[in-house]
């Protein structure tokens, strides 16, 4: 089942570059086009960070994973590379529930 | 420009290692993590695929998502197009190398062929090191005990909101951020894992219409103001227009949070 999805998400993603080269420019000039291109991005991260983060199952939660995300949080504010945001976000998430 | 395009391939080398053990923290196995970075090769769309199964998601709302997000390569080959100038067999291997990347190297530059170049050089360093720091990655997860102890379950968010930051600069895209996180946030309790999501792209595909709608209204005749995009796109759109701008003075060879920005 997961190889099917990998396959098909694969292919759809190389459908989309292809297009690109590909369609009559006038098409994805489109204002409607570049705006929901350039929103849709924002919408799908933040749908993704709400509900990995404050869901589990079906349920709506509130766990070490806020903290967690909270501390990436600061370090984008301090700028930190991306490794550093990832890591530090994983380790204040570990660290708090080897607390609780 | 050769040493630039290793440069962001070493960095994406390294942001390739997290993704990798994403995935198989998220319960894909090593070879379907290596043939996700080689077949889809779009860091965004892997890491939002493995997102969605790791929350135990059906795998084809994972696979959604993954292509929702993979929609904007298509934007970028459209400026590669004219400098590319690629048919047949050429075009269709080139597609696989339309990414944020390859585009910030290619487009704006002069004469053309150094953009090409660009674009060649990015994309077949980043191909490889993209593909073996997933390998590395995919192997360190394999060896930790439960992701979830360690935390790693938070890694997908904190990396997803890593790709989000560059383009908060603005009102709207806070707005639609909220939409979106509440949309998803209602619907998880009612619908299967993933879907929400899914939910949640339909509200800011209505909203992004709607805004463009009030926007026109606000400025008649002034539809076609290219400010819909964030300026730290890693393309932007005004680059289209002013080839003769050279553009890759920012760009010292990768390393900047932005230059990681959605790929």
């Amino acid at each position: 089942m997961i190889w099917y999805a990998v396959i098909a998400a694969s292919v759809g993603c190389y459908l989309f570059k292809l297009a690109g080269l590909s369609v009559p420019e006038r098409i994805l000039r489109d204002p409607r086009t570049r705006r929901i291109a350039a929103l849709l991005p924002v919408g799908l991260l933040s749908a993704l960070i709400a509900t990995q983060t404050f869901s589990s199952g079906h349920h709506l939660t509130l766990d070490p994973r806020a903290a967690g995300l909270g501390v990436a949080v600061i370090a984008l504010l301090l700028r930190a590379p991306f490794l550093i945001v990832v890591g530090s976000a994983v380790a204040a998430t570990a660290l708090l529930r080897l607390l609780m | 420009m050769l040493r630039d395009a290793g440069g962001i391939a070493l960095t994406s080398g390294a942001y390739a290692v997290s993704c990798g053990a994403i995935c198989t923290a998220a319960g894909l196995t090593v070879p379907q993590t290596l043939a996700l970075s080689l077949l889809m090769f779009t860091g965004a769309s892997q890491f939002a695929i493995a997102g969605v199964i790791g929350v135990g998601g059906a795998p084809f709302a994972g696979a959604a998502v993954a292509i929702l997000l993979g929609g904007r390569n298509a934007l970028y080959g459209l400026r590669l197009a004219s400098l590319l100038n690629v048919r047949g067999a050429r075009k269709a291997f080139a597609a696989q190398f339309v990414i944020d990347e390859t585009t910030a190297m290619a487009v704006g530059r002069e004469p053309e062929r150094a953009g090409r170049l660009g674009f060649w050089a990015t994309g077949f360093a980043m191909y490889a090191l993209w593909g073996l720091g997933n390998l590395l990655g995919a192997l360190g997860a394999q060896v930790l005990p439960d992701p979830e102890v360690l935390g790693m379950d938070v890694a997908a968010p904190a990396a997803f909101l890593a790709l989000l930051a560059p383009r908060m600069r603005s009102g709207r895209p806070w707005l639609v951020a909220l939409v979106a996180a509440a949309t998803a946030l209602a619907a998880t309790p009612l619908l299967p894992a993933g879907v929400p999501v899914l939910l949640a792209a339909a509200a800011v595909a209505v909203l992004a219409l709607r805004l463009r709608d009030t926007g026109d209204a606000e400025h008649p005749g002034d539809g076609s103001r290219p400010d819909d995009s964030p300026p730290e796109e890693p393309a932007p759109e005004e680059s289209a227009s002013h080839h003769a701008e050279p553009r890759n003075s920012r760009r010292p060879g990768g390393g900047s949070p932005s230059e990681e920005e959605v790929r």
